[in-house]
């Protein structure tokens, strides 16, 4: 831990190091998620998706040694399991929210499955670029290393902020996802629609995946994901389907996630795990503050979860 | 749905489910081949090890019970249109508080203690998904969310309390609640390795049944599910209708996890958070929400998680192999539900054109926009 030499100075040192590396996936994956919502759909299977990303990223970079082809990879399976997700949760009579759950047992057999081999050996990891220099002490040197796909992360929010603003698509799927029935009156395919918007958002949430296994924790196991892909829905909401927001939150739910594990190292074991259920609660705690029965969320886009 | 007797109804309701269950089983088959594996003798091995003697049955069965009890956790809260998915967390919240039960008045009758334990843990889940219930109705918080998000909670408490207030000293590896005395735990049926659990799970779904079908509160529960503004206007009172039915799903997982530590474990410790209450999800949605197929398929997917051993041992596939057949299995009976009403078939009406099914990717009668 970076903390170790620098005593109590370390913690806020690791909350900003542990927030930009605990807060990669949940930007890809909660942006993904946004993509997906925005059309009207929920994805709860991108927890699957993100293990599988995280394993086809490791193993292809293990096998092939280039840490960016696995990117590539995770990605590609990502955009696999999404079409299965997009395909079945628009059949008629199909609950979206119940094809996410047997997503997410589907995607983590898989990702089980074909990453037992993976497991012991160890895989070329995403370079790093380093902020710090060598006159820094070594645990401040070691914080600031960023990984490119953070910085990938911190670019796509606003472009996919302008996209859904500013072009042509991005209106079609809002229209998708606010009215279906205007979007069919303007002639737009809403299965097309759809099935490209849960495509690409789990296209991102792979790509997240491969940040878990290639940059942060930077390994291949079983218990690689501590929910993300399921806090993701949480988050979007939280954001309130702004990808601009979804950025900042997924690095407040980052720091949140790395705040235990920064006491830890300093010697306060106490309620470690309370802490890493701190995200949980804040999501909780503030939905509970901001909804209302009298109206729905602002910005909730109108066909979410109503099964049209 | 009608009252009236009708065959052709009764063939598709029996012939869609069983298509589906082969067609996922060749689906599973294929991605055996493709490992090198011959995907009949996998088959074989699954029905030894989930169905095919009495001595492995048993094993399904186990598996079965707190299936059964988690999937009414959904199962419930669906009549009244709600969309509930923290069973893992009334799970995991009903088995400590069993356990605390069962630890605090250990020296009491084991009868009572039993009882004690079952209170206990149906209390503590019912008020956690009560929580999400009350939630939805005063603040208009997305059910499935937040009871998805107590999941994390409950599961954050039970490491937090096993790994520090809680633990026994001498549970090294994994870390524990100290155990309950033999004496009370929940025993096994005559002549078996069942647990009584068994007989919780089915009775909860019967009565679940006759609660939601043959009573005035269920009728109740089924209309505000309906329309939640004409059950306001016939003078409703939705607001308790959520509370109780809330409770009540959220009590059937409480008394799951309380089987499984009174039955199973015999501890509180992380394995109770191994997916029974995802899975009761699953069985809740593939049972079409209705109580009493939710036995069968908790049956059918007790089976599927029994056979995990045997695929290792016999075959040395992963033990995540459980989990890719378990996932095949479940995307198709779920797609297999947009299938009804779509083969001339089944209709009541004279057919003279043999249409046997056909491929999903037919049009469908719903007005689906061009693919």
């Amino acid at each position: 831990m970076a903390t170790e030499a620098l005593g109590w100075w370390g913690v806020p040192l690791a909350i900003a190091a542990g927030t930009m590396r605990g807060g990669t996936p949940f930007i890809f994956v909660s942006l993904g998620e946004c993509l997906t919502e925005k059309s009207g759909k929920i994805n709860l299977g991108l927890e699957g998706t993100l293990l599988t990303g995280a394993m086809s990223a490791y193993g292809i970079s293990y096998l092939t040694g280039s840490p960016w082809l696995g990117v590539l990879v995770a990605g590609v399976s990502g955009l696999f399991l999404g079409a299965i997700h997009g395909w079945l949760s628009q059949q008629p009579r199909v609950n979206d929210v119940a094809v996410g759950i047997a997503m997410i047992i589907f995607g983590s057999g898989v990702a089980f499955f074909l990453g037992k081999p993976f497991i012991q050996p160890s895989a070329n990891q995403l370079p790093t670029i380093s902020l710090g220099n060598a006159s820094m002490p070594p645990a401040l040197e070691a914080a600031l290393q960023i990984s490119p796909l953070f910085l990938l992360g911190l670019a796509i929010a606003p472009i996919m902020s302008w996209f859904f603003k500013s072009t042509r698509w991005g209106l079609f799927i809002r229209a998708v996802g606010d009215s279906p029935e205007a979007a069919r009156a303007m002639g737009i395919s809403i299965f097309k629609v759809r099935m490209l918007s849960i495509m690409m958002g789990s296209f991102l949430a792979g790509i997240g995946g491969a940040s878990l296994s290639l940059y942060y924790p930077g390994v291949w196991t079983e218990r690689i994901s501590s929910g993300q892909g399921l806090m993701a829905v949480a988050l979007v909401i939280f954001a309130r389907w702004n990808p601009m927001l979804c950025l900042w939150a997924s690095l407040l739910f980052g720091g949140a996630q790395s705040l235990g594990p920064a006491l830890q190292s300093v010697g306060i074991e106490e309620g470690y795990y309370l802490f890493n259920a701190a995200p949980y609660v804040l999501t909780l705690v503030i939905m509970i503050f901001t909804c209302s029965p009298k109206r729905t969320l602002s910005g909730a886009p109108g066909a979410l979860g109503t099964g049209q | 749905m009608l009252g009236r007797y009708n065959l052709r109804g009764t063939l598709e309701k029996v012939c869609i489910p069983l298509g589906a269950l082969i067609v996922s089983l060749v689906i599973f088959g294929l991605f055996c081949a493709a490992m090198g594996e011959n995907p009949f003798a996998v088959y074989g091995s699954i029905w030894k090890a989930a169905f095919g003697k009495w001595s492995t049955f048993q094993n399904t069965l186990i598996r079965a019970s707190p299936l059964m009890l988690a999937s009414l956790c959904t199962v419930l809260p669906a009549q009244l249109g709600l969309v509930i998915i923290g069973n893992e967390g009334a799970l995991v919240i009903g088995g400590l508080a069993a356990v605390s039960v069962g630890l605090a008045i250990a020296t009491f009758p084991p009868l009572l203690v039993q009882i004690g334990m079952a209170i206990g843990g149906m209390v503590a889940g019912g008020l956690w998904i009560m929580a999400a219930g009350a939630l939805r109705h005063y603040r208009a918080v997305n059910e499935t969310i937040s009871s998805l998000l107590l999941n994390y909670v409950a599961i954050a408490l039970l490491n937090h309390l096993v790994g520090g207030p809680m633990r026994d000293p001498s549970s090294l590896n994994k870390p524990s609640t100290y155990p309950l005395a033999d004496i009370n735990m929940l025993g096994t049926m005559p002549g078996s390795r069942v647990h009584w659990g068994l007989i919780y799970g089915i009775i909860a779904c019967i009565i679940s049944y006759v609660l939601i079908r043959r009573t005035t509160f269920g009728f109740a529960a089924r209309t505000a599910g309906g329309n939640i503004r004409a059950a306001r206007i016939a003078g409703l009172p939705v607001g308790k209708l959520t509370l109780i039915i809330c409770f009540l799903a959220g009590s059937c997982a409480g008394l799951a996890g309380m089987v499984e530590v009174a039955a199973v474990q015999g501890a509180a410790n992380e394995s109770l958070n191994v997916g029974y209450g995802y899975g009761g999800v699953l069985v809740a949605f593939v049972a079409r929400q209705s109580p009493l197929l939710a036995v069968f398929i908790s049956v059918l997917l007790g089976g599927i998680l029994a056979s995990g051993g045997i695929l290792q041992r016999a075959h040395d596939l992963p033990d995540a192999t459980v989990l890719v057949f378990q996932g095949i299995v479940f995307l198709v009976i779920l797609f297999s539900e947009s299938l009804y009403g779509r083969f001339e078939f089944f209709k009541e009406k004279p057919v003279t054109d043999d249409s046997h099914p056909r491929p999903p990717s037919t049009q469908g009668p719903e007005p689906t926009p061009s693919a």
